[in-house]
Parts: structure tokens; sequence; C-alpha cells
């Protein structure tokens, strides 16, 4: 019986490190959290006034259409970003997003549409390793400060073959943060932009050095922003479900002692009175 | 009060500018630019070189190595791909990065190299400019 209540010291021990372990990492990933929303937070003034550019030019009549607002007759390919984290131990923070896209994926199969994946961070890339998928382009091992400049490529990519007629739509699956919390999976479609009310307007810009380079420079920047916005918002959500995560894993581990601890004191009483128990059977026998 | 403007500078990674203005000047693509309120609706890509925000007696600097400006008649947007705040500019790194510039060209075997090499030399004169009139400025008004 001594020999079972040192097993269950030494694993008393053994938990209690990994609790001290979980509990850093809940610490760490909480201030990083806090870090990751207010890069979350500086991003949105750019997107913001992007989109207000976007809203005006939809408003205004302009000589010239951008192919990134007009919706195609037929969608033969679809170009999808998938955007993840680079590292594990963060709940289901990815496997729900590709959760999300699975069912996407089937429709668009079963609808005899191509898929083009841009994967960003190392979990993506593993899973349609595994899971099969025509990849076009991929990054990842952004850190913890992600910068537009890393992003860039991959989205490039995807515009050009969007330019060059190869694929018809592109779409984004990325985690939106609703608060440290919560994080939901969704997909947006990006391009073509989604067609705003056209009020009847008379007025066109002038435009330097013409309407299409302009134009051009001003979607690219869009798509590329809201990309980059998508993998910071990401960022912050991986921070906050890996909190989430260690914060369960500690408190299973405080529960796991306890259970521990109360098996480890029974086996010692039970090893005390059946030493008495055998002393005073052996003092009777006397 | 004169007539003003809401102008706007954002970068991908931070506002850097949101407020009145009474006039602007940035490098447009066909050359610099002054925008005063009530200016027609104009859109261009920006060189690298500095904008100037002027309000009331206050002047700020901005570095701004390329982007977008949108004009609308009470709304200018400036989306920078990279831009700082002048005061922040440091003379000795622009000049390396000339420096650097100067001996790529030197160098430069490829047409994508000279490329790349006359951007980078563009931006580091253009960051120059901006420190060197940001210090007659200063001297002017006693300031440095």
């Amino acid at each position: 019986m001594a020999g079972g209540s040192k097993e269950i010291r030494a694993k008393i021990a053994s938990v209690t490190n990994t609790k001290k372990i979980t509990k850093a990492m809940e610490m760490v990933a909480a201030s990083k959290m806090r870090k990751a929303q207010a890069r979350m937070e500086a991003t949105k003034p750019y997107v913001e006034k992007v989109k207000r550019v976007i809203s005006h030019v939809a408003g205004a009549h302009p000589e010239y259409k951008h192919p990134y607002t007009q919706e195609r007759d037929s969608v033969k390919r679809v170009g999808l970003v998938v955007i993840s984290s680079d590292r594990g131990l963060c709940g289901g923070l990815n496997s729900n997003l590709f959760r999300k896209i699975l069912p996407m994926l089937k429709q668009w199969q079963e609808a005899k549409v191509e898929v083009e994946l841009a994967l960003v961070g190392n979990k993506a890339k593993s899973f349609f390793r595994s899971y099969g998928g025509n990849v076009v382009a991929t990054v990842s091992d952004l850190g913890d400060t992600p910068h537009i400049e890393d992003l860039v490529g991959t989205v490039k990519v995807l515009l050009d073959k969007f330019d060059a007629g190869d694929i018809d739509e592109i779409y984004i699956a990325s985690n939106e943060f609703v608060n440290t919390m919560a994080q939901t999976p969704t997909v947006q479609k990006m391009v073509p932009l989604e067609a705003e009310a056209e009020a009847e307007t008379h007025w066109d810009y002038l435009y330097e050095p013409d309407a299409k380079t302009a134009l051009d420079l001003l979607m690219r920047r869009y798509i590329e922003s809201l990309v980059f916005g998508a993998v910071v918002e990401n960022a912050a959500c991986e921070q906050g479900a890996r909190m989430m995560a260690m914060k369960n894993a500690t408190d299973n581990a405080g529960q796991m002692i306890n259970d521990l601890k109360l098996a480890y004191n029974k086996a010692r009483q039970a090893a005390i009175t059946q030493e008495l128990s055998e002393i005073v059977a052996g003092s009777s026998a006397v | 009060m004169a007539v003003s403007m809401q102008v706007d500078i954002v970068s991908a990674e931070g506002s850097l500018f949101s407020g009145k203005a009474e006039m602007l000047f940035a490098q447009a693509a066909d050359g610099e630019v002054g925008i005063m309120p009530h200016h027609t609706q104009f859109i261009s890509s920006l060189k690298p070189g500095q904008v100037r925000v002027v309000s009331g007696d206050e002047e700020d600097f901005f570095y701004v190595n390329s982007g977008i400006i949108e004009v609308q008649p009470s709304v200018v947007t400036i989306l920078a791909d990279t831009a700082i705040r002048a005061e922040d500019l440091d003379q000795a790194a622009a000049e390396e990065a000339k420096r650097r510039a100067e001996e790529a060209m030197d160098q430069a075997k490829s047409d994508t190299d000279i490329a790349r090499a006359q951007v980078e030399l563009a931006e580091a004169v253009a960051q120059i400019q901006t420190i060197t009139k940001l210090r007659d400025r200063l001297h002017k008004t006693g300031l440095a």
C-alpha cells in the first residue's frame, strides 16, 4: 500500500508542474492578446478610410469601371484565402474554421467549381496537406506582429489570377474577434466587391496619372488591407483562444490535483489502519 | 474662422493624422499638388515625399513612401503605404539609405536591380528633403 501512495505523490508532483506551465502560458497569452488587440484597433482606421474612398468611387460616375466591381456571369473557379494560426495549443480555433470551410468546399465540388487555395499560417498548411486541395500560395511564420509586406505576395497571386480570368471570385476565411472569450469563424466574399446602391450622380474624379492606374492601385490596397486586417484579427483571436484553453487546462489540473490528494490521503489512512490492526492482532496473539 | 476640411492620414498599421486643416500639400503622380477646401474630386497615387498639412498657424509634416490621395470637397484622405511623422525621420538613416542606393546603382547589372535602386534612391532623397525643409523651418521659427 505504501508503494501506491508513493506513486500518487509522484503523479501529484507532475500535475503540479503541468499546472504551473499552463498557468504561465495563460498569462503570456493574456498579455500578448492585449497587444494584439491594440494592433487590431490600429489597423481599423485604414480599412475604414479605404472603404470610404471606395464608396465615394462607387458613387461617382467613372469613365472606367474596375473589374473588381464587376460580377462575372459564370463562376468556374474561385480563390479562397484561409487564415490560420502558426502554432497550436489554442483550443478549437483552427479546427472550427476548417469545419466551417469544408461544407463550402463540398458545395463547390458538387457545382463543379474548382477551388484555388491561398493559405496563411502553418496550421492551414498542414491541414490542407493531409486533406488535399489545390494550394497556389502559402505564407507562414508571421510572428506576433504581422506586417502587410509579408502578405502582399500571397494576395498578388490570387489577384493576378483574377485579372487573367483564371478565377472569378475570391473569398476569405478567418476568425472574427467577438470578445476575449469568443471567436467566430467567418467566410466572406472579397472580389468582386458587393455592388453598393448607386445613386445617380454626374461627377467624376480628376485622375492622376489616369483612371485605370489610380483605381487599380486603390483596389489592390483595399484587398491587401482586408487580408491584413483579417490576419491581425486572427492573431488576436489566437491569443484569446490560447488564453481560454490554458485557463481550462489550469482549472482541470487543479481539479486533478484535488482528486489525487484525496486518493493519496485515503491510501495513507488505509495503510495506517492496516498497520494498527496488524499490531493489535499481533499483541492479542501473544 | 477660415474654411477648413477634414484631413485623414492613415497607414495600414495605424492612423497618423485626423483633424481639420486649411491646406494640404502632397506629391501626386504628376507633381506637387496643393489642396484647399472645396477642391474638386481628385484621386491620385502618391510619390515618395512629404505631405504638409496646414491648419491655422500650425504645420504638420509627414513622410509618405507611396500611397493614394483622395480628395472630396470637404474630406481629404491619404492612404499611405508607409508613413512617418517628419519629426521621426532620422537624417543619418536617410543619408545611409541614399548612399546604399547609389552604390547599388553603380553595381546594378540587370534592369530590375536598377529599377529597385532608383526607387530606393528616390525615397532616400525625398526623406532628406523633408528633413532639410523641417530643419530650415525650425531655424526660422527659432526652435532649433
